[in-house]
């Protein structure tokens, strides 16, 4: 045998998606029931940001994350179109070579003066924001503090990285101060904490944690992609909400909620956060976001700086939907609305697809989530408003609700 | 600590865990036979670092797979 010749495999070795078995059984078990698809569903046509043909049908949206509906702006669409007839499709390179025009410039400017801070980076995605900063910050022998139900962005970000990760339980200020005091003398310490917690829509006592994690010498990272444009005074998230945000080191944010295109970002007034953008391989490794996509980004985002009538209005919504459902007489994840995202907790996969599929044939999409994107093995109908909603909309969501709770036997 | 305080004393911590009242032995893994899921070894891992007063970091839980590692590992924290 030569070493430069791949061995020839031969017989019975391991078929590699044999590990996948489980996953393809829980769908072909979920599909045989007879259940539309909840995994691959296509809008074929996009009405409005809170209405789409979905499958064929005319459909309310209350499962995107487009919060303050800036999807459509008329300003912020006029911006995306002289930059793609002026500046072409696409960058074709990175950040650090041919990739950084005009625009990426602005939309980090318009960062810089919606959360004032001294730096923003702007990475191709809220995931690749996450996985860049905290594999990048947290390094061998380093120290990662964070919640357990941390989105998968996050824990990726950890797993690339090489710091000894520890978790706490979900929301546990007491949990995470006796991990942070056992931490070894002289190791850097970073805790990750989120400002709204997608699955269940519920909001962390940033006040307390950022406290305590300052506290024990660590630095905070927080990522308030549920909560940029409708939390706090200036729209600037949880943080600001509870009057820590100047005690947080790194914000990470994404453009693909409230800003309404793709792409993520950390803003942080660390005095030497410049150089990420030398040693962070998922912000240099990558092609950078078209030209059309950020300045679609720089536009909503400054609109959204002055976007407080739209603010509440989502939040009656919200307010809404929660009083209305839980009247009802559904479960949901949390006994207030907090923020944009009412949980409707469903007492089994089965029935949580089924109700999803009757919540579909009425005309409403709604997300479907199922472990492990949820806590504690739940199955949640995971409703997410828009300040696009109308509050006529929101009673025929909750009639789509009753009928279609009352015919799959779950209220 | 020796070893066999520590064993006994994580016994006493894992009895409530073991839901199934299976055999402890150092090959008994938390996975396979103890059947813990992500959530039961999240709460027993937290019982175990209140009780000794240590981390054991998800780096370290990736390399303990049954009772006997566990125990090698928290008599390692206990030296010195």
């Amino acid at each position: 045998m030569q070493a430069d010749q791949p061995e020839t495999v031969e017989g019975d070795s391991p078929d590699l998606f044999s590990k996948f078995d489980d996953v393809i059984q829980m769908r072909a078990a979920l599909l045989a029931g007879g259940v539309e698809d909840p995994f691959s569903l296509v809008m074929e046509r996009v009405l409005s940001p809170t209405r789409a043909i979905c499958n064929g049908r005319d459909t309310i949206l209350l499962g995107t994350y487009n919060y303050m509906g800036m999807t459509f702006d008329p300003d912020v669409i006029a911006a995306g179109q002289k930059a793609l007839a002026e500046f072409g499709a696409g960058t074709t390179g990175s950040r650090v070579l041919n990739g950084t025009y005009r625009g990426h410039r602005d939309v980090e400017d318009a960062l810089r003066e919606f959360y004032a801070m001294d730096h923003a980076m702007v990475f191709s995605t809220g995931y690749q924001a996450n996985l860049g900063i905290i594999s990048t910050i947290a390094g061998k022998g380093d120290y990662i503090v964070l919640d357990i139900d941390s989105h998968a962005s996050i824990w990726d970000g950890c797993a690339l990285g090489n710091a000894e990760v520890v978790p706490f339980k979900h929301n546990d200020i007491e949990a995470m101060e006796k991990r942070l005091k056992r931490i070894p003398a002289g190791a850097g310490k970073l805790v990750i904490l989120e400002g709204v917690y997608s699955m269940l829509g519920d909001v962390a006592p940033l006040k307390e944690m950022v406290r305590v994690a300052k506290e024990n010498g660590a630095m905070v990272l927080v990522d308030e992609a549920h909560s940029m444009g409708f939390i706090g005074e200036h729209g600037r998230g949880v943080a600001e909400a509870q009057g820590v945000l100047d005690d947080v080191d790194f914000v990470i944010g994404t453009f693909s909620k409230s800003v309404g295109t793709v792409g993520g970002f950390c803003v942080s007034n660390h005095p030497k956060f410049e150089i990420m953008r030398l040693v962070c391989r998922p912000y240099v490794f990558t092609a950078s976001l078209p030209p059309s996509v950020v300045a679609t980004a720089a536009t909503s985002i400054r609109k959204l700086m002055h976007g407080s009538a739209k603010r509440a209005h989502l939040w009656d919504n919200s307010r809404a939907l929660h009083g209305g459902l839980k009247a009802l007489g559904f479960t949901l994840g949390t006994e207030v609305p907090q923020s944009a995202i009412v949980a409707v907790i469903m007492p089994d996969l089965e029935r949580g697809a089924a109700m999803w599929e009757a919540l579909l044939h009425e005309g409403l999409y709604v997300n479907l989530a199922r472990p492990p994107a949820t806590p504690a093995g739940m199955t949640l109908l995971r409703c997410s408003l828009c300040a696009e909603h109308s509050a006529e909309e929101v009673q025929t969501i909750l009639g789509m609700f009753e009928r279609a709770g009352k015919a799959v036997g779950i209220i | 600590m020796d070893r066999a305080e520590v064993d006994a004393r994580i016994r006493g911590i894992i009895a409530p865990f073991n839901k199934k009242g299976a055999e402890i032995l150092d090959a008994t893994t938390f996975a396979g036979d103890l059947e813990f899921d992500s959530l039961t070894v999240m709460d027993f891992v937290a019982a175990i670092e209140d009780d000794f007063d240590i981390i054991i970091s998800m780096n370290q839980q990736a390399e303990i797979e049954n009772f006997g590692q566990l125990v090698d590992a928290v008599t390692s924290t206990q030296a010195g």
